[in-house]
């Protein structure tokens, strides 16, 4: 791996905003990807996904900031074949076989992998000479996927990619994706599903409401996303509460401020009872992070079973 | 270096693809698709075949016209009519990919939107150019057409020239009515389009109020320009109206086109 290639992101992504007309759709966002990471971009429906991604792509531009692939400007990173996609919203001729939309396809790009390749790792050999048209939903989708392989891309993006897929489909997907990473490829999908991008990716970017909410691996994600941050001001000794709230279980993080005192744990109950009843704590109050409200649309809270259904209907 | 055991990916080794991405076997799909198409094969191949036997057939079709006969005029304008709608039907296409998600796919490949047009453009050249050719083979086979072979050649020519107007026009309609309804405004559009402008009947046999208005209607100038090296009859308004009526149809297609690509 030669230093200049390894050092330039495969994505960046700097102070990007995007806005549709009053709509502030992507609200500033600061990202590197490196070659080789399997990213997964998490979040609810809504939070400014697909936006960015047709920012990467150079299918739209952003309305500040700047996005570069591979260190280059988008459009030019498509037109060598560095990056290709899978996204929702991409048609296809419902009058063209399986097999004529990819030669179509790769007759597009300077350098392709052959044709039948393609089909065969996309699993689509038996049906190549299937009309689209004819086509089930998953059979569409690994067309695309298809496709998408044909320039062997060194970023691969994919948005909601295992929609409509069975449960064998999506596992085949995955498999193929992880073993094609170890090459090299760089790849950010995109989806609202937690356990989809906890199993298959090495870092989530969580996105809510246009920004970056928070960025790790999947264990530090869904710790951060147990939390609540509880604040309040304590005239009476503020230090040995602050030490007696240290010992308090499942509390990450004590901060102190004068007599004002923030503390981060995954019991925010335990700790706002323990101000309340055994210190003359006043002006309390509880807060969720950003991630919160995103995490409640992905995963569900026990507390608000409705609203989850509603969101996942 | 083969690509399937590299490593790494280098950005340096990539090249971009000659002409925007523009190329044969792209054509060559698109023609099969065409051809597969059954409604473009009665509208571009059966159609005008059908109205051609049917107008040559009329009486009077063996009187002399310009340096050669009436069979002849005829034919000229049925190959021009059956051109023009075929490259309507091109045009509205270009609409329908669009609705369908189809250019935002290719817009993840290296094909430029000004290759994409190409194709498009050069696909109704070439089934307009099928429906001309159709239309001439049929005619000198049944063998009531008489004219010099030069006119022959230059009349389908230039018919063929002409035919872009329509392509245009395909594209504007396609994305004013959405969907597949375009071409069923397009295609009786274009048929009474044809009568006004005197493709199939002769604009004197009209009387001076309908005359005076098919002047300015978009086939007048185009029947007159590919019926001229026949008739040796060619106005200066005719060859002003087709300008004029080319321009009008691109810049309707072009401003469409890109109220379009804000979105995508």
């Amino acid at each position: 791996m030669s230093q200049n290639v390894s050092s330039v992101p495969a994505i960046r992504l700097d102070g990007v905003t995007k806005d549709f007309g009053s709509v502030h759709a992507v609200k500033g966002i600061d990202l590197r990807i490196h070659p080789g990471e399997v990213v997964a971009f998490l979040g609810p429906n809504g939070a400014g996904k697909t936006t960015t991604i047709d920012m990467i792509l150079g299918l739209s531009h952003p309305t500040a900031g700047s996005a570069e692939v591979l260190g280059l400007k988008p459009r030019q990173a498509v037109a060598r074949g560095l990056v290709s996609a899978v996204m929702q919203t991409g048609g296809l001729l419902k009058d063209l076989t399986v097999r004529e939309t990819v030669a179509y396809t790769a007759s597009l790009f300077a350098d392709t992998r052959p044709v039948d390749d393609v089909l065969e790792s996309a699993g689509i050999t038996h049906i190549a000479d299937r009309r689209v048209g004819k086509c089930s939903g998953g059979e569409q989708q690994r067309l695309r996927f298809a496709m998408a392989l044909l320039p062997d891309p060194a970023l691969l993006l994919l948005d909601e990619p295992t929609t409509g897929m069975d449960v064998e489909g999506r596992r085949t997907f995955w498999s193929t994706i992880r073993k094609d990473s170890e090459k090299g490829r760089t790849v950010l999908f995109a989806t609202h599903y937690l356990e989809e991008a906890d199993q298959y990716a090495d870092r989530i970017v969580l996105i809510a409401n246009g920004t970056i909410v928070a960025d790790g691996s999947g264990s530090e994600i869904k710790a951060l996303a147990s939390g609540r941050t509880v604040r309040a001001t304590v005239e009476d000794d503020p230090r040995r509460i602050a030490d007696e709230l240290r010992t308090l279980p499942g509390v990450d993080e004590v901060e102190l401020r004068g007599d004002s005192v923030r503390v981060h744990a995954k019991d925010s109950d335990a700790v706002a009872r323990y101000l309340l009843n055994q210190t003359t704590a006043r002006d309390l109050e509880i807060e969720a992070k950003g991630i919160e409200e995103a995490f409640l649309s992905l995963t569900g809270d026990s507390e608000h079973p409705h609203e989850h259904e509603e969101m996942s209907r | 270096m083969s690509a399937t055991t590299t490593t790494t990916y280098d950005p340096n080794t990539r090249r971009v693809p000659p002409l925007g991405g523009f190329n044969l076997t792209l054509l060559g799909i698109e023609l099969r698709r065409m051809l597969r198409n059954r409604r473009t094969v009665v509208f571009t191949l059966i159609m005008p075949i059908a109205l051609a036997l049917i107008f040559t057939n009329q009486k009077g079709a063996e009187d002399s016209a310009g340096s050669g006969n009436v069979a002849a005029y005829i034919l000229i304008s049925i190959a021009l009519y059956a051109a023009a709608l075929t490259a309507c039907a091109n045009g509205a296409m270009v609409a329908l990919e669009r609705a369908t998600g189809w250019s935002r796919q290719l817009r993840l490949t290296p094909l430029s939107p000004v290759a994409y047009i190409l194709v498009k453009a050069t696909m109704a050249l070439i089934m307009g150019g099928v429906a001309i050719a159709v239309v001439n083979v049929v005619g000198a086979i049944e063998g009531k057409a008489v004219m010099p072979t030069h006119v022959w050649i230059l009349s389908a020519l230039l018919g063929l020239v002409c035919t872009v107007t329509f392509a245009a026009l395909g594209v504007f309609v396609g994305y004013i009515v959405p969907g597949e309804n375009a071409m069923q405004i397009l295609g009786p559009g274009l048929a009474a389009l044809s009568f006004l402008g005197g493709v199939f009947i002769p604009l004197s046999t009209y009387n001076d109020v309908v005359r005076n208005i098919a002047y300015w209607t978009p086939m007048y100038g185009v029947a007159q320009i590919s019926r001229a090296p026949l008739t040796h009859d060619l106005p200066w308004f005719a060859i002003v109206n087709a300008v004029a009526w080319f321009a009008i149809f691109v810049a309707g297609a072009a401003w469409r086109m890109s109220k379009d690509t804000a979105r995508v």
